[in-house]
């Protein structure tokens, strides 16, 4: 049986101001799910809700992987689980390469999986790396930079898929990955999502337009609004936000003021 | 016992299971407690050493009793000269193999690895366990070349001449206070002589080790690096945990000659008691080069500032350094790079890390005398603070008495920032594995500097000195 993640009746926020105000959603593994919704709707404080930044606090309702709340689990806790997150804003880690990086989070993932595994050898890691860099149609020398550290948008949002690639997550969120790309760098990155896509793999993909969806087509689409998800459908549904934006639900649900 | 000093004694077993056992004393020699002109004048008698030294060694006796304590930096009120244990001779001689240093401390040395090292990856050990080398020994193809590795006592009894001509002269006895004080007592250290031409492709290892409480150990070291030859030395530094202080003050000279190249790379990880003070400096020949590699991660407080005096044009130094500072630690570390000739080129990269209320500084002099035309210097200094209550400060010293010259200076101040844990957790770290992490990123343009086994050491160390954090 497949992974489930499923949000029930989620209200969170930070600093005490309420952002996201009863979501319910569920995604299980083999599935695309798309999120859409304005800016400000609440969809990248859902993604960092689901992953456990420190910054945001649950008031209520529940996170369930495979049936069981993970609202108590540390961030590391929650991704050895299978749940992975794509940033839209990847961190960098000066002086740690991407290779040094991806052993020390495989490893911690084998070592949460059996506290007496005592971690991929280098040619093993070497190997499996290389292999998802040319899948991913990555330059090799890739390995050999600083994480994140000067990287381009593209670049960022490919290591991201790097990550997604080596650690194969069970549900993995992303977080406006086509954000701040040209198109071009949305097609790569697109192509890389999709080969991972598969009865392996639930995705989340989060979004403010549609043009990613051309190249990772979802079989669901939800959309968020002022902290609630307001519609769910088919990909239809995206194509019809595209034609018609969020002003419908402007006119519904009033105007969002909140900050993001 | 409050929460505190309970943490601190966790710290402590931690060090006390890899590096802090201790020996029972067998000593051929242990002076009593305290310093006076009868122990300096003992000292060189037990040493059989020819009159001049005892005269520099009464001078620097002299010099250091005159001398004010230094007030421009940390507090040194606490420590109490005559407290201390100024000499201490655990053997009757220096062994040239492992058979000939007594068993128990052999073993001390196996159980640091040292002996296993040297069959592996160096050209040479020696090691000092309390006042005196117990052990020295170069590889036999070096030394038909000329190398000479030696104990220091060695040293002036087989090269008198040599000896005499450089001893004192790139740091005088009345340097500082400390400088002083380690030319009154001084005992041990190396004497190292690469002859013109010579490359000594791995490195030569020198392995300080205290075992007494209330020990002084003051090293003393002579690197004459010939023109056009090539060598690096490692010293590396461990002692037991004692509730009370241990002094190490040694003082390191080097003289670089015309296109020679010398590396100096220190380990130090001295247990949380002993006072680390340090002079060591270079003198830089014609198109020579000299780098300091300076990793202080043990103490209670060090200060060191490693120096290159760039002499004739073309000279180049480098100080790279880290210093790493937790719950009751001081690092005061730095360099000054003093470019008395045109043409000369210096570089000081620093990067120190704070954790809990651990201190640590950057200070530094960077000199450009009259005439020294077309000289350029660059400084970095990184500091990264893990926790609100660590410190972190920048003394950035520069003189410039020419016009052209090219200077520049960069510090930073970087906080573990909450982002970056995140991150890094998402994927499946733990917050320690993340701070780790982070912290090894940090000091990688460091690391990236040593050879790979001390890379290795190095990233042990660090690991080791953030377990168990207490935020």
């Amino acid at each position: 049986m497949g992974a489930v993640l499923e949000i029930c009746d989620l209200h969170a926020g930070v600093n005490g101001t309420p952002i996201l105000k009863g979501v319910n959603l569920t995604v299980r593994q083999g599935e695309v799910h798309a999120l859409m919704g304005p800016n400000g709707s609440g969809k990248s404080t859902l993604s960092f809700v689901l992953t456990g930044h420190p910054v945001y606090e649950v008031a209520s309702g529940d996170i369930l992987f495979n049936g069981e709340s993970i609202l108590d689990l540390e961030p590391d806790e929650r991704s050895h689980l299978g749940l992975f997150m794509a940033f839209q804003y990847p961190v960098s880690i000066p002086g740690v390469t991407v290779a040094n990086f991806l052993r020390t989070a495989l490893n911690a993932h084998r070592k949460a999986k059996d506290p007496s595994d005592k971690g991929v050898s280098i040619p093993e890691f070497r190997r499996l790396m290389l292999d998802r860099m040319k899948f991913l149609q990555m330059d090799p020398s890739f390995a050999g930079r600083y994480l994140n550290d000067g990287f381009s948008g593209g670049e960022k949002k490919r290591a991201e898929i790097l990550q997604m690639a080596v650690l194969q997550p069970k549900i993995a969120v992303m977080d406006e990955t086509d954000s701040g790309l040209d198109i071009d760098a949305v097609r790569i990155v697109a192509e890389g999502v999709n080969k991972l896509v598969g009865p392996e793999m639930g995705v989340l993909v989060i979004t403010h337009y549609q043009r990613i969806l051309n190249y990772i087509p979802p079989q669901f689409v939800h959309v968020m609004y002022d902290g609630r998800i307001v519609e769910s459908g088919g990909p239809e549904l995206a194509l019809k936000l595209e034609d018609e934006g969020y002003a419908p639900y402007e006119e519904k649900y009033g105007k969002v003021v909140t900050a993001p | 016992m409050s929460a505190e000093n309970a943490e601190l004694l966790t710290l402590q077993d931690r060090y006390e299971q890899k590096y802090g056992f201790r020996d029972p004393e067998n000593y051929v020699f242990k002076s009593r407690k305290g310093l006076s002109r009868a122990i300096v004048e003992e000292i060189s008698l037990m040493k059989g050493e020819p009159e001049w030294m005892l005269e520099k060694r009464l001078q620097g006796y002299e010099h250091f009793i005159a001398r004010p304590m230094p007030n421009w930096g940390p507090d040194l009120s606490v420590l109490d000269f005559n407290d201390i244990y100024y000499f201490v001779r655990a053997t009757e001689g220096e062994g040239r193999s492992w058979d000939e240093v007594p068993d128990d401390i052999k073993r001390t040395f196996d159980r640091l690895g040292i002996p296993e090292a040297e069959q592996k990856f160096l050209a040479g050990v020696g090691a000092q366990y309390e006042s005196e080398m117990v052990y020295h020994k170069v590889r036999e193809d070096l030394e038909k070349q000329g190398v000479v590795f030696l104990g220091i006592e060695e040293g002036l009894r087989q090269h008198p001449d040599l000896f005499r001509e450089y001893f004192g002269t790139i740091i005088p006895y009345n340097d500082n206070k400390f400088a002083a004080l380690n030319t009154a007592v001084w005992s041990g250290g190396s004497f190292v002589y690469v002859p013109p031409g010579v490359e000594v492709q791995m490195p030569l290892q020198a392995y300080f080790r205290i075992n007494t409480a209330n020990m002084g150990q003051f090293e003393r070291s002579l690197i004459i690096v010939d023109k056009g030859a090539k060598v690096h030395y490692v010293e590396g530094c461990t002692a037991p945990v004692y509730s009370t202080h241990s002094l190490h003050s040694g003082v390191i000279e080097i003289i670089v000659k015309e296109g020679a190249d010398c590396r100096y790379t220190t380990i130090q990880n001295w247990a949380n008691n002993v006072y680390n003070l340090v002079t060591q400096r270079a003198r830089v020949y014609r198109n020579a080069k000299m780098a300091w590699v300076d990793g202080n991660l043990g103490s209670r407080l060090t200060m060191k500032y490693p120096s290159v005096y760039l002499m004739e044009e073309g000279a180049h130094g480098e100080i790279l350094s880290v210093a790493f500072a937790r719950h009751g630690q001081n690092q005061d570390a730095g360099g000054k790079a003093l470019h008395l000739a045109p043409n000369t080129s210096s570089q000081i990269i620093s990067k120190s890390i704070s954790m809990e209320d651990g201190r640590s500084s950057y200070r530094g002099l960077v000199h450009v005398a009259p005439g020294a035309t077309d000289s350029r210097s660059n400084v970095v200094c990184d500091a990264l603070l893990l926790h609100e209550h660590s410190k972190t400060d920048t003394y950035p010293y520069i003189e410039i008495n020419d016009n052209d010259v090219l200077i520049g200076h960069e510090a930073s101040v970087t906080k573990v920032s909450e982002e970056q844990l995140f991150y890094l957790q998402s994927r499946g770290l733990s917050e320690d594995e993340a701070n780790l992490m982070i912290v090894n990123g940090f000091i990688e343009p460091f690391v990236k500097e040593l050879p790979m086994e001390y890379a290795v050491e190095l990233n042990r160390l660090v690991a080791l000195q953030m377990e168990g954090s207490v935020g």
